[in-house]
């Protein structure tokens, strides 16, 4: 495959980006992903990754400023009290100062993560052991649910009552924790 | 320092050992990142805090031992030498980012060299782990187990709704980066590749060559890799890759099969040429090397070249790397030197494998 750029040298990295919802695919020379620095930047040969990417991307925001403008504070003003990172910086450089910007930024992220993880927003993987209890149950019922739905669908009702009897006893658990937790 | 001596200390476990369906996979890889509460992100912490977090690991793991990967060591970026951080980053023990742009990194090492936690890297820590062949369950296994006994220590940055919080938004969730290292070479001889990775990609993951300063992946070998982290499970993320994987396997075997076919003794000629000249070659660039490795190895899996391992593929590609020569030959070499230094360092191994046949025979 040739380079999309140059249209010379053969193109090294593959990249697929969604932007405003639609899939554009990349295809470079290394030298050609080099030059355009601004949209793609590499951490030399290894565990490339995508951040770099963002930085160029966010940059490409106007529509949801727009839209944004009469709902929300101008975003670029937002400043997370415990790094001092601004909006604005958030937007140059792809990357949160600390913890405390994804509860500052909260509103305007949804966008942005959607586009980069297929649509997702929402984590469904490991819990911290330490976090562990509650959520897990909580985490253990959502998955229950979802499957008894499932089963209804396949109408295995034997298996989607036996389902149910979990999902029961789980939700017992949690109202015995929420009590002594309080 | 002699040929053997530095060899052997120079290749980890995983690229000497096989694992399962290493004629095509070379390695497996798990990466998680992770950050500690009450400390702001790399991307702007004081000095202050680097060396705070790096002190904290230091204290609760350097020396201690952690099941059969041995005792960990910490090495701070600040005390290597250019040439041992660049032998690092040839190894994929650590990433050139922490090697070049991080005053403050560090990385915790474990003996047999599969488990390396980066330290103020673009997160707090990184934590990596390395298995020969195709194992991406195993690995993430053990990178979780890890993970699991890190936290036991510290206070991981998490969010019951968005999950690790990472400085990047592209991590976020999982933190997990798996990739695979395979070599490919059927698929790149017969063109297939070109409509194969735009396909990968369509479906999530990221293709590149792993090696080469150019444009082509050297030695035909490509790394494959998740490029989601937030909204899937990690066995999901790594069960996606590795049905993909499989499927690339099952295409460069029918596509070895196909050139076996339609090229015969043609093929069996190159593969041998391959290998005349990595015997007795005394300049060698690196791209060239690269592909006459690629050769050999393709003909070690085809059983047209007997007798001869077949990590050679993985262990000369990081070995003739320039850190790799350079460490060898004890002091910085200048690009000509490298080529000669590279056609010595590969005839060498050529040879120690002769020995080793040699050595089998007697008994
Ligand atoms: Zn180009
Ligand atoms: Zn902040």
């Amino acid at each position: 495959m040739i380079c999309q750029e140059c249209k010379q040298r053969p193109a090294t990295m593959h990249f697929t980006k969604i932007v405003n919802g639609e899939k554009t695919e990349f295809h470079l020379c290394e030298q050609c992903a080099k030059e355009h620095g601004h949209m793609f930047t590499f951490y030399g040969n290894d565990d490339f990754s995508l951040n770099n990417l963002l930085a160029g991307l966010l940059n490409f925001q106007a529509p949801m400023k727009e839209m944004t403008a009469n709902a929300f504070p101008n975003p670029d003003v937002l400043q997370c009290e415990t790094c001092q990172m601004t909006y604005h910086q958030f937007t140059q450089i792809g990357r949160f100062g600390c913890v405390n910007c994804y509860r500052t930024f909260a509103r305007y992220l949804p966008p942005i993560l959607k586009r980069l993880h297929s649509g997702n927003t929402a984590h469904s993987g490991k819990i911290p052991k330490r976090k562990g209890g509650v959520l897990h149950l909580r985490k253990q019922l959502a998955t229950l649910k979802q499957k008894l739905q499932e089963l209804v669908a396949r109408e295995e009702f034997e298996r989607a009552a036996e389902v149910r009897d979990q999902i029961r006893s789980l939700e017992d658990e949690l109202r015995r924790r929420g009590e002594g937790d309080m | 320092m002699s040929f053997e001596k530095f060899f052997n200390t120079a290749v980890s476990a995983w690229m000497s050992q096989e694992g399962p369906d290493s004629d095509i996979v070379l390695s497996s890889r798990i990466r998680l990142a992770r950050n500690i509460v009450d400390f702001r992100f790399p991307t702007l912490f004081s000095s202050e805090e680097a060396k705070q977090i790096v002190a904290l690991f230091e204290r609760t793991f350097a020396h201690r031992s952690y099941g059969g990967a041995g005792r960990f060591e910490l090495l701070k970026m600040s005390e290597l030498q250019p040439i041992e951080k660049r032998v690092l980053v040839e190894k994929h023990l650590i990433s050139p980012h922490l090697a070049e742009d991080s005053p403050f990194g560090a990385c915790l090492l474990s003996e047999n060299e599969e488990i390396s936690i980066m330290i103020n890297e673009e997160d707090h820590i990184r934590i990596q782990c390395l298995f020969p062949g195709l194992q991406l369950a195993e690995a993430l296994e053990a990178a979780s187990e890890l993970d699991d006994w890190i936290e036991g220590y510290v206070n991981y940055a998490f969010d019951e709704r968005l999950g690790y919080l990472t400085s990047c938004p592209t991590n976020v969730g999982t933190g997990l980066r798996a990739s695979v290292m395979m070599h490919l070479p059927a698929l790149v001889m017969t063109q297939q590749i070109n409509r194969i990775i735009p396909a990968i990609n369509q479906l999530g993951l990221v293709v590149r060559g792993t090696y080469g300063e150019g444009s082509e992946a050297l030695g035909n070998i490509f790394q494959i890799s998740n490029q989601i982290t937030l909204g899937k499970s990690e066995e999901d993320i790594v069960a996606d890759l590795h049905t993909i994987v499989q499927q690339l396997i099952a295409q460069e075997r029918a596509a070895r099969q196909a050139l076996v076919k339609t090229l015969g003794i043609q093929l069996e000629d190159k593969v041998f040429r391959s290998y005349g000249i990595l015997a007795n070659c005394r300049v060698i660039e690196s791209k060239e090397a690269a592909q006459c490795l690629s050769d050999v190895r393709l003909g070690i899996d085809l059983g047209y070249i007997k007798n001869i391992s077949r990590n050679i593929l993985n262990e000369l590609m990081i070995l003739t790397q320039p850190g790799f020569l350079q460490q060898y030959a004890g002091g910085a070499l200048r690009p000509e030197e490298r080529d000669v230094r590279r056609a010595a360092l590969i005839r060498e191994r050529l040879k120690m494998e002769d020995r080793r046949k040699m050595e089998g025979d007697e008994r």
